[in-house]
């Protein structure tokens, strides 16, 4: 039954949310974008206590979980949960969401492709011990979107995977290859002649001998999230860290890759959500400090254009929103949702990168000052409509989708 | 707890009423267009879907239902599909009866709604917009004057559909102009009564079908009886949101007719040896249309559904009609580019959809949910 009311135990964990944005994220915001590699650790510790205590959050499609029959099963609704908080937290900073300790995409792409026994492995660090970091690796030097060109390579050799190549723009990378006690999946081909299907993950943990951080990016925005570039090179792995299964199988590894940003694409939609909102929130108040109303159910032919902009900006957000839950929802309720979560991310990096954009105009020469977070907010959104898959490989997703075109028919 | 599935029923209703735009609706819409008329026997087969006996209470020989919002928008979708001329032709007795049953007094119940209880369509409507530029729901300038025991009507109203062959009409008239939406009430007034002039035909770019007219109120006098609701009056926002879900889910309608439309075609069609929906340009225009039409339907249901949670939803539904008047416009253009020299041409149905989209920006109060 249609129903876009959240009850009120969710409100009030969104409430939470929402005060470790205003005090733990916000006072150090601005530092953080001017000292881009300088690290927080205090937010660091802080979060990391913090989410042991809410550490159910889950990310993409767990299969393993089979629902028991004889049990009325509350309906599962993680992936909403995860999309909501993200936005929440993204009112904060989007740069320091990012940096968070947590499993990360590392972790989406362990829940997407890995064993139980895996997911049991390699997840349970996050659960105790010292702040740690999840990451994933696709996109090389000689590609970004087109994510089957990998050429990284995994060999077998005896008991080993031996992993060589280049991998960059690997978010948090630095902190889970380096500087804790994380991993780096990383997506490698171990049969360049079967093309998609050959590509594979595998988990690099930490200080493995024979992976190195070789740079860390000066960034637009989003700069206290660390943007990495890891050289492996005979980078030996055990046999058991390849997640799911080894055997080269028509769409087998791609499947993969497209499954796990089945389950970010909403989250990232929803962090454009929280940088939009947080633009959308200080417009808001500052026009309400200067007297201006926003007068909503009259002829638009008699609004000033600030309303109209307002508006525009307003029902472009909530708009992306919907797109977003739905995605979401549908993950949750375990219905394939590639179209939808390529729609809401498409969306919500657009009009988020317009609304932020449009605040710093409405604000005039106070928006383009250091002195207010507005500009900062335009940097941090724009990189929703470029990483997890451009505006325009979601379009083409959309577009193949509703076209029902496959990847030969429409490129 | 949020959640995006449609009811068992809803579905149904879904289905059925759309698998009537589809098959009935959709081939009568380009001879409406070109002729300026509906033909009678298919007014009279949507009349049997209960659009509008459905939602009068059983006490007065109606289906008493209860009419949610959502429902209501959903049905008014698919009729925006099949054609939106014939859509608000067939929704327009729900202008004076919803109303009535909503907001009227026990009297007016008893003395109206058993016409539409019938078995042949019952022709009425309401009179909402006025001919300005400027024109606006909260600023009204029909007025309502109390004279004695009654009301003294004046101005000019337009866009009101089917006002030549309505028994009976609502007209909206500012009893208070200083009060916005509060002081706005709903009178019956009848076809023939003194002091109404019905004009002729309008004509208009889009929305050829649809019988509209302009309607100039020269002191017109009726009873304190006609008042909708006596003393309590109405609750105009209230109104007025339901009639912009209404609007704005016919307009994703229309949206959803263009894109289907110019993405089989883009299939069809052959430039350069392949199919021109292989080439991103046009792929994407059409991945975008897709996007639009889904946003705008979440935006109307959720508007939809903040009325059935029984606010008024003002801004929902302001701000989801804004959003669906300027995609609508946007989507339908697109249904004319991706064909190209052929969308021009009146032969195919794109153009039609861009001119009654373009009416979205005009026209507020012409249908309910």
């Amino acid at each position: 039954m249609i129903d876009f009311e959240l009850e009120p135990q969710v409100l009030n964990q969104l409430k939470m949310y929402h005060m470790v944005s205003e005090q733990m994220m916000r006072p150090i915001s601005r530092e953080c974008d001017e000292h881009e590699h300088q690290k927080p650790t205090q937010f660091y510790e802080s979060m990391w206590s913090a989410s042991a205590a809410a550490s159910n959050i889950q990310i993409g499609d767990d299969k393993s979980k089979k629902p028991d029959p004889s049990k009325p099963s509350a309906p599962r609704r993680a992936n909403l949960l995860t999309v909501l908080s993200t936005e929440e937290l993204c009112w904060g900073d989007a740069g320091l969401y990012l940096s968070t300790p947590n499993s990360g995409l590392g972790g989406a792409a362990v829940m997407a492709a890995g064993t139980p026994e895996q997911k049991e492995r390699f997840l349970k660090r996050f659960k105790e011990g010292k702040p740690k970091w999840g990451a994933m690796a696709i996109t090389e030097p000689g590609f970004g979107s087109d994510s089957s060109a990998v050429t990284t390579t995994a060999t077998r050799d005896g008991d080993n995977w031996v992993i060589d190549g280049t991998k960059i723009f690997v978010t948090a990378g630095q902190m889970s290859a380096e500087k804790s006690e994380g991993f780096v999946v990383v997506w490698a081909t171990v049969d360049k002649s079967a093309g998609r299907a050959g590509i594979k993950p595998f988990v690099v943990e930490h200080n493995t001998p024979g992976m190195t951080v070789t740079r860390v990016e000066n960034k637009l925005g989003i700069r206290a999230s660390d943007t990495a570039m890891i050289v492996l090179d005979n980078c030996r792995i055990p046999l058991d860290h390849i997640l799911g299964s080894a055997e080269v199988r028509k769409e087998g590894g791609f499947k993969d890759v497209m499954a796990t940003f089945d389950a970010t694409r909403p989250i990232v939609a929803a962090m454009a959500l929280g940088v939009g909102r947080a633009a959308l929130d200080f417009v808001r108040d500052f026009l309400k400090q200067q007297n201006v109303a926003i007068r909503y159910g009259m002829s638009p032919r008699r609004l000033s254009a600030v309303e109209r902009d307002f508006m525009e900006m307003e029902v472009q957000l909530q708009a992306a929103r919907l797109l977003t839950w739905r995605a979401a929802w549908m993950l949750d309720t375990g219905k394939r949702n590639s179209l939808e979560a390529s729609m809401a991310k498409a969306k919500a990096g657009l009009a988020v990168t317009a609304i932020t954009q449009k605040a710093v105009e409405l604000l005039g020469p106070l928006g383009y000052s250091r002195k207010i977070l507005l500009e900062k907010w335009m940097r941090d959104a724009k990189i929703n409509d470029i990483f997890e898959g451009t505006q325009q490989i979601n379009m083409i997703i959309i577009a193949r989708r509703i076209l029902n075109y496959s990847s030969k028919e429409l490129n | 707890m949020i959640d995006f599935e449609l009811s068992e029923e809803q579905q149904m209703i879904r289905d059925s009423v759309g698998a009537f735009a589809r098959d009935e609706i959709r081939p009568a819409a380009r001879p409406a267009d070109e002729s300026g008329a509906i033909p009678a026997p298919l007014v009279a087969k949507a009349w049997q879907f209960g659009f509008v006996s459905g939602a009068v209470p059983e006490k007065f020989g109606g289906g008493g239902d209860t009419r949610p919002a959502v429902t209501g928008a959903i049905v008014a979708e698919e009729l925006g599909f099949g054609d939106l001329s014939i859509a608000i032709h067939v929704l327009a007795p729900r202008l004076f009866a919803f109303p009535i049953v909503e907001m009227g007094t026990d009297d007016q119940r008893a003395k109206y709604l058993k016409r539409f209880t019938g078995a042949d369509f019952a022709a009425a409507t309401a009179a909402v917009m006025e001919p300005r530029f400027d024109f606006d729901l909260s600023a009204l300038q029909v007025s309502a004057r109390r004279d004695g025991g009654g009301f003294v009507l004046n101005g000019a109203k337009c866009y009101v559909p089917l006002a030549a062959e309505a028994d009976s009409m609502l007209v909206y008239a500012a009893t208070d102009a200083a009060k916005g939406f509060a002081g706005v009430d709903g009178f019956i007034v009848p076809r023939g009564a003194a002091g109404v002039t019905i004009s002729e035909r309008e004509k208009n770019m889009g929305l050829k079908a649809l019988a509209t007219y302009e309607l100039t109120l020269k002191d017109c006098r009726v009873g304190a009886d006609a008042r909708v609701g006596g003393d309590k009056g109405i609750d105009f926002s209230r109104l007025m949101s339901q009639s912009r879900v209404a609007l704005a889910a016919m307009g994703v309608g229309v949206m959803n007719a263009a894109f289907e439309y110019a993405r089989d075609y883009a299939k069809e069609r052959k430039a350069f040896g392949v199919p021109i929906a292989t080439k991103q340009a046009i792929a994407f225009m059409l991945a975008d249309m897709a996007i639009e039409i889904d946003a705008a339907r979440l935006l109307v249901w959720e508007a939809a559904f903040k009325l059935d949670k029984g606010g008024d939803a003002l801004k929902e539904s302001y701000l989801a009609k804004n959003y669906v008047a300027q995609s609508a416009l946007k989507v339908t253009d697109n249904g004319v580019q991706v064909l190209g020299g052929h969308g021009y041409i009146r032969e195919h149905p794109v153009e039609m959809w861009l001119r009654n989209a373009r009416g979205f920006s005009a026209i507020d109060g012409i249908a309910t949910v």
